[in-house]
């Protein structure tokens, strides 16, 4: 395979067969700033004029569709591990004698351990996903099944599609609540989800639509419309989309995890010591351990302060609703809703607004949210000493992670802040190298451990900041040091760099690194 | 020695707990050996104390062991595996009487002299918390010069008392003042009971600054969140902190010149006000305020 070393010092393919030809990543704001470059088009479509979209079922949308073998299929996750469309369309597909699909889902949801079957019986050969976990992880990472496997990030998606290099022949897309003619929200329904983002960019680009709904309203669907009819082709109607109890989980508190905590603490200490909490200030924070914790300090401030904020963005967890609801933030753009108090906000509250993901984070649009974003708080996997971040595969090297809008907010973002335990399970955090790029350290401001408060050099101002608030500051090689004394250093995984089980695009579509199988 | 505002308490058998320990900005913590460890866990949780305390950096904490009971099979194997180790402080709960305190002196000294440690490296926290250990507190608190502080124990004491221990906290009123009283008497510092609801903080904030006006030198925590509220209740206001600040000028000038006598503001001050207000000034250190222009 021909490689090229990245300015990171990470070597990646300048061809993947069956995907096409990719450039090293350079710097992060590279291909910014140039003409415009050619998009995909939009599917245009001449159906004759009908009340009514609803077929018999799967199989028969799939052959209205046009889909034949080799084409690229697509779903949404927004019904996150409670969804069981993915798994029920692949079924039928495979009973219909499908193969060589490309399987190009927005993420794929912890729980489809199945789609390893489906790439063992070669129904899929090509995969695009943000991420990869479980079983499918464990069999990509050994190397054993040789098919072409692209991450990208939730705003490099949204751009491969809206310039082509993702063609969706056919998207499959769940829909909690949806008319006779295609009308489709999220908000409401047994199996509502809240926002449908990312299912709305795939609407837009992809040859055919087919909703699938547990779900037919009464047409037209009120009072909100996620995607709209005019993209959609078939509707088809099932019992269910799955397990309402896990699309929509109880929203996720606060943490009380002593370590997570005091994180969380240091990481809004440092954002308050950055100045960048002001009012109309905007942010972006995760939805679990420290990263929600965040939100906890954050909100005491800015009620103690009067401070309401302009937007805050995401990944939309219960507590940023919240906040909104207190008016802390005049807005909330939401591309993915994490928990049901979000769908309830959704519904009742017009300063909640959805977002498809090209709004979101697609840097080649006329302007992305991320891009106005002050502060976003990140977790990680591993960091290293340069500062760049894995969130996609685990000390071992096998994939058990996402890329979602990490890179995307931690670029777009004036002060992004990565928040880790120093170690886990007695593995340390910080490494020399990470085991794989998926966030360049130019991109990242701060590294917040319980053990100390890492500033990228690059910011000397934010470290002027720190040490004059007294925080804990610490030297990145230090700390790692430190925590090495408590854990000892890794044997590190060996690879097979013959193999090639990913490729890692930046935002941009430029490669960031390679995941390789395990020896 | 710095001012000890918290002290955490981390049970015995917690390696995740204590590895962490440094980092959650306590003052002091507490391994336990005693009632956060099960009857079939004593064994190990005492070995891995031990571990920790000889092998593990805890930076600047004050480390301190509760032991088990003396009236427990565990009390003197407990002794025999720590004292080596050397920690700050041995805290011995239920102390009734000088005897206690008395008793656990000899052998800790013993243990000290069979290890090559200087004798009274180890002192002891006297665990106040039964009726009539209150009664003798202040015997307790004299007892020996290896005695470094006070404990009040509020669960056990109410149920000896046969009272329910409430938030407001009425029936620990007495002992409270009790404790303090013979601990300020006998010299040696004094720390009250824990909050036992985590989720309350506004309760612990109210409590602590209870005790910081009763004379309390510290109090217990029972989770790493707690210990912000503490220390915020110990915390000197402003004025009383200008006012320390006048006050030790004033007795440095005093001291300089080889005057006996020490006025602030007109008034003549006497050694306990100088004292006070140095111990002020050493909290106020640890809350960052700048002395310059006081």
């Amino acid at each position: 395979m021909d490689m090229s070393v990245n300015s990171l010092g990470r070597s990646v393919p300048m061809y993947l067969p069956g995907v096409g030809h990719f450039s090293p990543y350079t710097s992060p704001f590279a291909m910014l700033g140039k003409p415009a470059a050619s998009a995909a088009p939009m599917q245009l479509r001449r159906p004759m004029p009908a009340r009514s979209k609803v077929v018999a079922d799967i199989e028969k949308a799939v052959e209205l569709s046009g889909l034949k073998d080799g084409m690229t299929i697509s779903f949404h996750h927004h019904l996150r591990n409670g969804d069981a469309v993915i798994p029920m369309v692949l079924g039928v597909l495979q009973k219909m004698g499908f193969k060589n699909l490309t399987f190009a889902p927005s993420s794929i949801p912890d729980a489809h351990d199945c789609i390893a079957d489906y790439i063992r019986s070669g129904l899929i050969t090509r995969l695009y996903t943000s991420g990869v976990r479980g079983e499918l992880g464990k069999l990509l990472s050994a190397g054993e099944i040789n098919i072409p496997v692209v991450i990208r990030s939730h705003g490099g998606r949204a751009r491969a599609i809206e310039e082509g290099s993702i063609s969706i022949d056919v998207a499959f897309l769940a829909a909690p609540a949806c008319d006779c003619l295609g009308n489709i929200t999220g908000h409401t329904g047994p199996s509502a989800c809240g926002s449908l983002g990312y299912a709305i960019t795939d609407s837009k680009y992809a040859r055919y639509v087919v909703a699938i709904t547990d779900n037919l309203v009464e047409y037209p669907l009120h009072p909100k419309i996620s995607i709209p009819q005019h993209f959609v082709d078939s509707v088809v109607c099932i019992d269910s989309l799955g397990d309402p109890k896990k699309i929509a989980t109880g929203a996720a508190r606060i943490t009380r995890n002593p370590v997570d905590l005091r994180i969380a603490k240091d990481s809004f200490r440092l954002m308050k010591a950055s100045g960048i909490v002001e009012p109309g200030f905007s942010f972006q924070m995760g939805v679990g351990g420290a990263s929600l914790a965040v939100a906890k300090y954050l909100e005491e401030y800015m009620k103690e302060k009067g401070i309401c904020g302009s937007f805050g963005l995401g990944g939309v967890g219960g507590y940023m609703a919240s906040m909104l609801e207190e008016g802390l933030f005049s807005t909330v753009f939401d591309v993915q809703s994490f928990d049901s108090a979000v769908t309830k906000s959704m519904t009742e509250n017009p300063n909640h607004i959805e977002i498809d993901a090209s709004w979101y984070a697609n840097p080649f649009n006329a302007g992305c949210l991320v891009h106005n974003l002050d502060c976003v708080i990140l977790a990680a996997l591993e960091v290293d000493t340069d500062f760049n971040v894995n969130v996609l595969t685990g000390n071992d090297g096998v994939l058990r992670g996402a890329s979602g809008g990490h890179q995307d907010t931690a670029a777009g973002a004036k002060l992004s802040i990565v928040v880790a335990p120093s170690f886990r399970g007695g593995v340390p955090s910080i490494k020399d190298k990470v085991t794989t790029v998926t966030t360049p350290g130019e991109t990242v401001d701060a590294i917040v451990t319980e053990r100390g408060i890492c500033i990228n050099p690059a910011r000397e101002d934010l470290l002027a900041s720190a040490l004059k608030a007294g925080l804990p500051v610490a030297d990145i090689t230090e700390l790692k040091k430190e925590v090495e004394k408590l854990t000892g250093i890794p044997h590190p995984a060996e690879y097979d760099y013959d193999k090639v089980v990913a490729v890692v695009e930046y935002r941009d579509g430029t490669l960031i690194d390679t995941v390789y199988g395990r020896k | 020695m710095k001012p000890c505002r918290s002290m955490l308490y981390i049970p015995g058998d917690s390696p995740g707990m204590i590895q962490h320990a440094p980092v959650f900005g306590a003052d002091s913590i507490l391994l336990d050996l005693e009632d956060a460890v099960a009857l079939t866990e004593k064994d190990a949780a005492r070995k891995m104390v031990a571990c920790y305390l000889k092998y593990y950096d805890f930076k600047n904490l004050i480390v301190t062991v509760r032991v088990n009971g003396a009236d427990t099979e565990f009390f003197d194997d407990d002794l025999k595996e720590i004292i080596p180790c050397a920690p700050a402080a041995i805290r011995i709960p239920k102390c009734n009487g000088p005897q206690d305190v008395l008793a656990a002196d000899r052998k800790i000294e013993a243990l000290e002299k069979e290890n090559s440690i200087p004798v009274g490296t180890v002192r002891i926290h006297a665990m106040i918390e039964t009726a009539v250990g209150l009664e003798n507190a202040y015997l307790i608190a004299s007892a020996c010069p290896r005695v470094q502080a006070l404990t009040l124990g509020g669960q056990d004491l109410t149920a000896d008392m046969g009272v329910q221990k409430t938030k407001e906290g009425w029936e620990l009123f007495y002992a409270r003042s009790r404790v303090v009283v013979a601990a300020r008497a006998a010299g040696v510092d004094v720390y009250d009971t824990v909050w036992a609801d985590i989720s309350d903080k506004e309760g612990l904030l109210k409590e602590s600054k209870l005790i910081v006006n009763l004379g309390f030198t510290g109090k217990a925590a029972i989770h790493p969140d707690q210990i912000e509220t503490i220390h915020q209740a110990f915390m000197p206001n402003e004025k009383e902190f200008r006012k320390a600040a006048r006050v030790m000028e004033a007795a440095e000038n005093a001291k300089k010149e080889g005057k006996g006598v020490i006025s602030v503001d007109g008034k003549m001050v006497d050694a306990p006000v100088v004292a006070r207000a140095r111990h002020l000034l050493e909290l106020a250190d640890l809350y960052g305020f700048e002395r310059s222009g006081s």
